[in-house]
């Protein structure tokens, strides 16, 4: 999508933990010569008021996203698949902590 | 699917409230607007920080000298988040560059107005950033995703910003006579062009319904003033300020200020770089990135030869 101009470094993907215990999220991107910079940088631009305590940097032209247009289909074996929940479940009133 | 059923999936999504994100389909013009717009606000951010910085070695104490130290480093946060925006719609980060360094792009008109006392730090925080505020909120719903998560992280930094131009303020303003005076003097240069930064009256602005349909604009520039005139008024009050404006006057009947006309000559002059600072805003930025250039290029350099010294030692092992 983005056409890698020559001398531009290049682009990558942040992702932080915002505190022990919790998964990484996607923060936003940004521009650094190489993976070391990319985390020095995302902590000045995506932590300076300590939003995180772990930093995970890919170059965003390695992730893969799956289509939006083709949302339907990929998420079609789910569709009719509401056995997979609890709630299909009727169990006699007098069944307690299930 | 045709380009028709891919508008109506699209008209669909922005009618259900539904977010956009960057791999979704999505007409030409949603785009274009979405890239002038959130470029021309990066490039506000940037531009905005050198006003500020004419004033960092000249910051009356150590603590002054932190806060606005933080609150330029913010506003470099604030253009890096937007221009990452931008790029996931397609354009390269250099090319947002070029059409600012060559003029072609514009940014906010209000930083081509000179900060010649300390106390334009107070006013420009206050009222400055106070307007970007009133701006910025309604844009944290703004129907794209990446703009719409730019500016949550963007107004949730925001409100220090604007605490502590108010602070310098009514320091400045219950301080000694010539220290008032100061703060009002800040006042009267700053009240209008922070009024202007809302653009043109509703009336000539042909471009708000579109956009607030595609909601990338959720109120008008006439509602977002009113507002912030009925808020800074009474912020005035507490500071023991004058609202340089002989025609400001309750309106019990609308429940806002009336206020007087604005010179929106000056707002175009401003526009098409007439201001009292465009010409050395705009030098002073290129001068940046130009002496940037040799930082640029060592550090590619260098992570090249990381690399190729790393893909040598694989080899050898
Ligand atoms: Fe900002
Ligand atoms: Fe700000």
């Amino acid at each position: 999508m983005t056409q890698q101009n020559k001398n531009e470094w290049p682009l990558w993907e942040v992702f932080i933990r915002s505190k022990a215990g919790l998964d990484h999220k996607h923060a936003g991107s940004l521009h650094a010569a190489d993976a070391q910079m990319a985390i020095e940088n995302a902590r000045d631009v995506y932590t300076r008021r300590m939003e995180g305590v772990s930093i995970w940097v890919v170059e965003s032209k390695n992730i893969i996203a799956s289509d939006p247009g083709e949302a339907d289909s990929l998420y079609e074996p789910a569709n009719d698949k509401i056995y997979r929940h609890p709630t299909f479940y009727n169990l006699p009133d007098e069944v307690k902590y299930m | 699917m045709s380009v028709q059923s891919f508008q109506e999936h699209f008209d669909s999504l922005i009618d259900r409230e539904v977010t956009i994100e960057p791999k979704d389909w999505m007409p030409n013009d949603y785009r274009k607007t979405l890239i002038r717009q959130i470029s021309q606000h990066a490039h506000s951010e940037i531009i905005g920080m050198l006003p500020e910085g004419n004033w960092i070695t000249r910051a009356p104490s150590l603590r002054r000298k932190s806060v606005l130290l933080a609150k330029i480093q913010d506003e470099a946060g604030h253009g890096l988040y937007l221009y990452s925006a931008a790029e996931t719609l397609g354009v390269t980060r250099d090319s947002l560059y070029d059409q600012l360094h060559s003029g072609k792009a514009k940014y906010s008109s209000i930083f081509n107005y000179p900060t010649i006392t300390w106390a334009d730090m107070g006013a420009i925080g206050w009222l400055v950033d106070g307007a970007a505020i009133m701006n910025q909120v309604p844009l944290c719903r703004t129907s794209y995703g990446p703009y719409a998560r730019a500016m949550v992280r963007v107004c949730k930094e925001e409100s220090f910003h604007q605490r502590q131009g108010f602070e310098i303020m009514l320091t400045l303003s219950k301080g000694t006579d010539v220290q008032h005076k100061m703060a009002q003097d800040a006042f009267n240069r700053w009240w209008w062009p922070s009024l202007m930064m809302f653009g043109p009256p509703d009336a000539e602005s042909p471009h708000t319904e579109q956009s607030v349909r595609w909601r990338i604009k959720r109120m008008t520039n006439d509602e977002l003033r009113q507002k912030f005139i009925d808020v800074t008024v009474e912020q005035a009050k507490v500071l023991g300020l004058e609202v340089p404006d002989k025609d400001l006057k309750w309106n019990e009947e609308r429940g806002h200020y009336d206020f007087g006309p604005i010179n929106w000559d000056e707002f175009w002059n401003v526009v098409k770089g007439n201001g009292p600072c465009n010409k050395q805003r705009l030098e002073t930025r290129k001068k940046a990135w130009e002496n940037g250039q040799w930082v640029r290029d060592a550090a590619m350099a260098h992570a090249e030869k990381r690399k190729a010294r790393k893909a040598e030692a694989a080899k050898a092992a």
